[in-house]
């Protein structure tokens, strides 16, 4: 409207020129497409190098197949579990005050700061065969390292702020006023909880356990470290896609990359329909 | 139902919020905590409807202690001052939930709770907007419902949080006005906090006139006006 009715001078404050806005809008195009979309459009690219039946085919691989089911079943497990922990603790912060509040949310963003590889290290010490705990857990033939153990608990430890970084602003920005309505109505804990925390928080839940979820099943460092790289046993998809990129399996690789790009972008694609369908819902939950 | 605060004093952590008061409410008054902010005004209701608790003192209920009282077993009737209303129920949810709420013996059937609320939104006289959220409600409209939220619990007392706090000073006035409508129509023993003076004064039967944690005054409004007890009380009513 300004733009027909007023001379440029009169547009708005915060309106960039036309120029100026073009050359953004250029810049992070281009950002994008190299760094996001160039990668996984190559990605799919090698993956199809030979046809789509010998990609195919190498993802019937047993390892590839194992390898899918160790990444998937230790997402199943890492993600409801941080999800509960990222709960706690964002409820935890949020809704008490105590001593020492500070220095739990520093050390909630710690995986954030530590590299994945020295928290990998870090289990080994711990609860490898040469540790006392380690020791006694092998005896009663319960390895941690090398096994399935060490795996969830190093993609739990990787993945652990994403709720409750999520959670935390939310929280804040709601306060404990809504919850103490719901007291003073009689309702029990567990159902102030039920009934109006998780639903002003469900978003933001959503969101943290999604991203909880791509990194989880994309995690290698950590992994790495603790799985001992164990072909077709303790070898998860991105390790797996390593090894396999390492002997010149560039197609099985690759396909196997493809499938774990595809496991994202599906996480993404639901995300994104859960918003649509509750648009409405989104909008009128807002704070008034 | 009687209401008497028993040497009441409140810390948190090194600050003093409440110096102990005492203060007897008689039952079925209408009652003004007014002071400025950080009088302890507003922690003084919060012990009331077991939101806070006291660090010494007791509070009595018809003559009953009810100090560790939990909050749910108070039925305090408490309208906050933003409301606090559930912003992803309608307008019928969030005034039925409280009866929702009740354990599965005592709680009424779906036909009754139907009724309850319709009554309370023509009590507020807004019968009209059971299905909208609150977030499609103006200032007044939220005010009023979460007047009504707080009496579905049959309440045994009412407290209110500067329930006039956010609303601009025309609609201030009309709901004044229904606020004393339903105090003296349900006779619940009601407490409300401000810090304007003209509201307590025009409302209240009985003002406490409180400064940094102290009581400085309890006395009717006009005996108030007429006899300010300190100079703290006859500077704050004359501003």
């Amino acid at each position: 409207m300004s733009d027909t009715q007023a001379p440029a001078r009169w547009r708005a404050v915060t309106e960039e020129s036309r120029p100026a806005r073009i050359a953004l809008i250029a810049v992070a195009l281009a950002g994008l497409g190299v760094l996001v979309l160039a990668p996984l459009a190559v990605v799919f690219a090698e993956a199809l190098a030979k046809g789509a039946g010998a990609a195919i085919a190498s993802l019937g691989n047993r390892d590839a197949q194992s390898a899918i089911r160790l990444t998937l079943l230790v997402a199943a497990i890492a993600v409801p579990l941080n999800a509960v922990f990222g709960i706690a603790a964002a409820w935890t912060i949020t809704k008490f005050d105590f001593r020492g509040k500070a220095f739990l949310i520093t050390l909630i963003d710690l995986p954030f700061s530590v590299s994945p590889v020295v928290a990998g290290l870090a289990l080994v010490l711990l609860f490898g065969t040469n540790s006392l705990i380690g020791g006694w857990l092998v005896a009663q033939g319960f390895p941690i390292i090398f096994a399935l153990p060490g795996i969830v608990l190093a993609s739990v430890f990787v993945t652990f702020p994403f709720v409750a970084r999520e959670l935390i602003p939310v929280m804040i920005e709601q306060g404990r006023a809504e919850e103490e309505a719901a007291l003073t109505l009689g309702a029990s804990g567990w159902r102030v909880f039920r009934t109006v925390t998780l639903p002003n928080i469900k978003w933001a839940l959503l969101y943290g356990v999604l991203l909880c979820n791509a990194r989880a099943m994309g995690e290698f460092g950590a992994v790495a470290v603790v799985s001992g790289k164990i072909r077709g046993v303790t070898a998860t998809m991105p390790i797996t896609i390593e090894m396999m990129y390492n002997e010149y399996l560039s197609v099985a690789a690759f396909s196997l990359a493809a499938v774990l790009a595809a496991l994202g972008l599906l996480t993404l694609a639901l995300k994104t329909v859960l918003e649509w369908r509750h648009a409405d819902q989104l909008a009128a939950t807002r704070r008034y | 139902m009687h209401i008497e605060i028993d040497e009441i004093a409140k810390e948190f952590g090194a600050t003093t919020a409440l110096r102990p008061v005492s203060l007897a409410i008689p039952s079925g008054a209408l009652v003004a905590l007014l002071g400025p902010s950080g009088s302890g005004k507003t922690t003084l209701l919060r012990i009331l409807g077991g939101l806070e608790f006291p660090s010494s003192g007791r509070v009595l209920f018809d003559g009953q202690d009810a100090t560790g009282m939990t909050v749910q077993e108070r039925r305090a009737g408490f309208v906050f001052q933003s409301y606090a209303l559930f912003k992803h129920m309608t307008v019928f949810e969030n005034i039925a939930y409280g009866l929702r709420a009740r354990p599965r013996a005592s709680r009424p059937p779906a036909a009754e709770i139907q009724r309850r609320v319709s009554k309370l939104l023509d009590l507020i006289q807004l019968p009209q907007i059971a299905r909208r959220f609150p977030s499609q409600l103006s200032g007044g409209q939220r005010q009023r419902v979460a007047l009504a939220r707080a009496l579905a619990i049959e309440p045994r007392m009412l407290l209110l949080d500067e329930p006039f706090g956010a609303l601009d000073a025309r609609v201030r006035k009309e709901l004044r006005q229904g606020l004393r409508e339903i105090h003296d129509t349900t006779g619940l023993t009601t407490v409300f906090v401000t810090h304007d003076q003209d509201e307590a004064m025009e409302l209240a039967d009985l003002v406490v006139v409180m400064s940094m944690g102290r009581i400085e005054q309890i006395g009717r409004p006009q005996d108030i006006r007429a006899r300010p007890a300190t100079p703290f009380v006859r500077e704050f009513i004359a501003a």
